[in-house]
């Protein structure tokens, strides 16, 4: 457990860390990379011209980061590709990429045929529907991929250390990740209950590593490439970054057991096919987390599900009963 | 005064230019106005903007003891015979931190609380260095770009008078942004008392005042007497009624009720006289009622300012002529009257048209803001140029 808390200290950043913005156009400059945002998006146009915006001028023009800005659509019917063109994003119809092939929708779908469309050695993907958004959404996540070859997957995350007081507290990700993701990763990928935000629309990742990967649609997207990059690359290839806060539209429970049903479905074909099923007989720890300050630490907790037989077994019950 | 063709020159491809811009102003204005910044606690927001200094390689941008964001970006010329000009942006709002201050961005406007008065005004003082120096604008003289805090109601002015009171720099000119209107011109101030009326009535309930014991009656009996003063029509003087609170709930006799009230003249002895006459006012419906009810003056402007034919206008009006812009003259009670208790030249120029003011769907139109961008630069260039001495 040590070497998982090992992780967590050594690739756990917060994006505050990455303020030498010049530094990092520098270093990515010496290494010749080419660096694309995709932005997927369905009737966003509320949020779309202010990500589009924002990044433009803080990514691009001030500190050329980013080397190109496209929004991949699924067939939006209010104006977010007209929005987004007018402010200087590339905008694609998901549908127009790869066309021959059978059309899918959903997010994963735009994610994937990014891969084939944008130019970049790495492709950040930002959720277009973040209402106070800001450019450390970009800087933060490519930050561990610039500074160190190793980091091929970098995962966003929300919370605010910096405006707390030392008290220690819970932290971890929003309803779905708590109540299935984590219980699931405790139970069959223990490594991975290290990610303090496994759904989070947020991440960057390398080419080489997005080519080798495949991509559920749906929901079962992030949970996925956790998995499937966790198995392939192992878990040193991730790190994450404290985005703060993120506010988006939350969604009603009813779309979170959708959101669970997808997301399930990917994670039994995945344990199915690493044939991993029996390995939850034997585990017993549930992992969450807690934070002191800006360190983050896993809550290990024993939750063991004994279980009593049918009462009929019980011959004092079939005494007194006569059964 | 000289002539201004030269800037001319500027003028004539200046919004085209300008186009260039849009996002880098625009994300300023986003992040500036995203960050709530009431009266008496702009220091996020004053933060920001230094910080867009010190990137712009302002070298001398501070924030002064009175809470205010100051850059400095030096002139080229002389070091004994260089004056300074002084572009101000107040840098509060009228809304409260817990108002949710997202902003909206569409194809031709931006809505979030706060984004014209005064985000806008802030997001242009923030971006000028940057624009400046990409365009290649040299200026002979320091432009001192002041993010000024606690403007508004209580603020009473305290920030730009604070850096005034104490700033050793000799500021020859200033100009005012105000995110809305375009074509706005004020050069002069007009005299105002702004004050507050509260009526207080004992806590206990007097029956033998059935039906009338109530602080919101008594304050009602002061309105209507400021209601039928009489006002000269000229010089020309209004009162508004501002604001009005008071009480709990339906059955319950309000204890307390206040008024904001402000009355504006180009007369300040008119002022005067009307602030005498409610006072005498109070002081007659409290002996008359024996409620308790104090009067405070929260602030006061003395009318001033420099003629619509001096220099400093004519240019400024020769600049929005070249633009197309409309002029609107109105005088004005915010930061140009502290400036012009200096006896600083100045002028207030809005930037671009909105809708919902004060609102929090208050929206601006992006369109129109490069020529307001434009007509800031200009009469920076013409002021710099010496042509409105």
């Amino acid at each position: 457990m040590s070497n998982l808390q090992s992780w967590i200290d050594n690739n756990t950043y917060h994006h505050s860390e990455f303020w030498d913005l010049k530094k990092l156009v520098d270093i990515k400059e010496k290494k010749n990379l080419k660096i694309s945002l995709c932005l997927p998006t369905l009737n966003e146009e509320k949020t779309i011209g202010k990500e589009v915006i924002i990044f433009k001028s803080e990514m691009m023009e001030r500190y050329p980061l980013l080397d190109e800005i496209a929004v991949i659509d699924s067939g939006s019917t209010d104006k977010t590709l007209e929005v987004a063109k007018n402010y200087g994003a590339d905008t694609y119809l998901a549908s127009d990429i790869l066309p021959h092939l059978e059309q899918k929708r959903g997010k994963g779908e735009n994610l994937w045929k990014a891969i084939y469309q944008l130019k970049g050695d790495i492709i950040v993907y930002v959720d277009a529907d973040i209402s106070n958004i800001h450019p450390r959404f970009v800087y933060g996540l490519l930050a561990p991929l610039i500074y160190r070859d190793e980091i091929k997957y970098v995962k966003g995350f929300y919370d605010r250390p910096l405006a707390l007081s030392g008290g220690v507290r819970t932290t971890g990700g929003g309803r779905v990740t708590e109540i299935l993701v984590r219980p699931l990763f405790s139970l069959f990928f223990p490594d991975l209950t290290a990610m303090i935000q496994p759904l989070s629309g947020e991440y960057a990742v390398r080419r080489e590593i997005l080519e080798e990967i495949a991509f559920p649609i749906g929901y079962g997207v992030e949970t996925s490439h956790l998995i499937d990059v966790y198995s392939k690359f192992g878990l040193e290839a991730f790190a994450q970054t404290d985005l703060d806060k993120r506010v988006h539209e939350n969604k009603p429970t009813q779309d979170l057991g959708k959101m669970s049903f997808g997301i399930l479905q990917t994670f039994i074909k995945r344990a199915k096919a690493l044939g991993i099923l029996d390995k939850a007989d034997h585990t017993t720890l549930l992992r969450q987390f807690q934070a002191k300050r800006d360190q983050y630490e896993q809550k290990l907790i024993e939750i063991i599900e004994d279980e009593r037989p049918p009462m009929i077994e019980i011959e004092e019950y079939r005494k007194k009963f006569n059964r | 005064m000289k002539n201004i063709d030269n800037i001319d020159k500027f003028l004539s491809t200046s919004v085209k230019k300008l186009k260039k811009y849009r996002e880098i102003l625009l994300a300023n204005l986003v992040m500036v106005g995203e960050i709530p910044s009431p009266t008496f606690k702009e220091e996020r927001r004053v933060e920001f903007i230094l910080n867009r200094f010190a990137e712009a390689g302002l070298t001398d941008s501070m924030i002064d003891d009175g809470g205010n964001g100051v850059g400095i970006l030096a002139g080229t010329g002389d070091k004994e015979t260089r004056k300074a000009l002084l572009i101000s942006a107040h840098a509060d709002t009228v809304f409260s931190s817990n108002i949710d201050h997202t902003m909206e961005i569409s194809s031709d406007t931006v809505t979030g609380p706060g984004v014209a008065d005064n985000a806008l005004g802030l997001a242009v003082l923030s971006t000028l260095p940057y624009i400046l120096e990409d365009l290649g604008i040299e200026l002979k003289n320091d432009l001192v770009l002041l993010a000024n805090v606690k403007s508004l109601g209580k603020g009473n002015l305290e920030g730009i008078q604070f850096f005034l009171e104490n700033s050793r720099l000799d500021i020859k000119n200033a100009i005012c942004l105000e995110g809305i209107r375009l074509g706005r011109l004020s050069y002069s101030s007009i005299g105002m008392l702004r004050g507050e009326i509260t009526c207080r009535v004992p806590e206990s309930y007097d029956w033998s005042r059935f039906g009338d014991a109530s602080a919101i009656l008594t304050l009602n009996e002061v309105i209507n007497k400021i209601n039928e003063m009489k006002l000269p029509g000229r010089p020309r003087t209004s009162i508004v009624m501002g604001s009005i609170e008071g009480g709990t709930t339906f059955n319950t006799i309000a204890h307390e009720a206040t008024l904001g009230f402000e009355v504006r003249s180009e007369s300040e002895e008119v002022v005067e006289k009307a602030g005498e006459t409610i006072q005498d006012i109070v002081m007659e419906v409290s002996s008359k009622t024996g409620d308790q009810i104090e009067f405070n003056i929260i602030s006061r402007r003395s009318p001033g300012g420099i003629r619509y034919d001096a220099p400093l206008t004519k240019c400024a009006r020769k600049v929005m002529k070249q633009l197309d812009i409309e002029p609107r003259l109105s005088p004005s009670i915010s930061e140009l009257s502290a400036l012009i208790e200096k006896q600083i030249p100045a002028l207030t120029l809005g930037i671009t048209t909105g809708e919902q003011i004060f609102e929090s769907n208050e929206t601006i139109q992006i369109e129109p803001i490069y020529r307001g961008l434009a007509q800031v630069i200009g009469t920076i260039l013409a002021i710099d140029g010496g042509y409105c001495e």
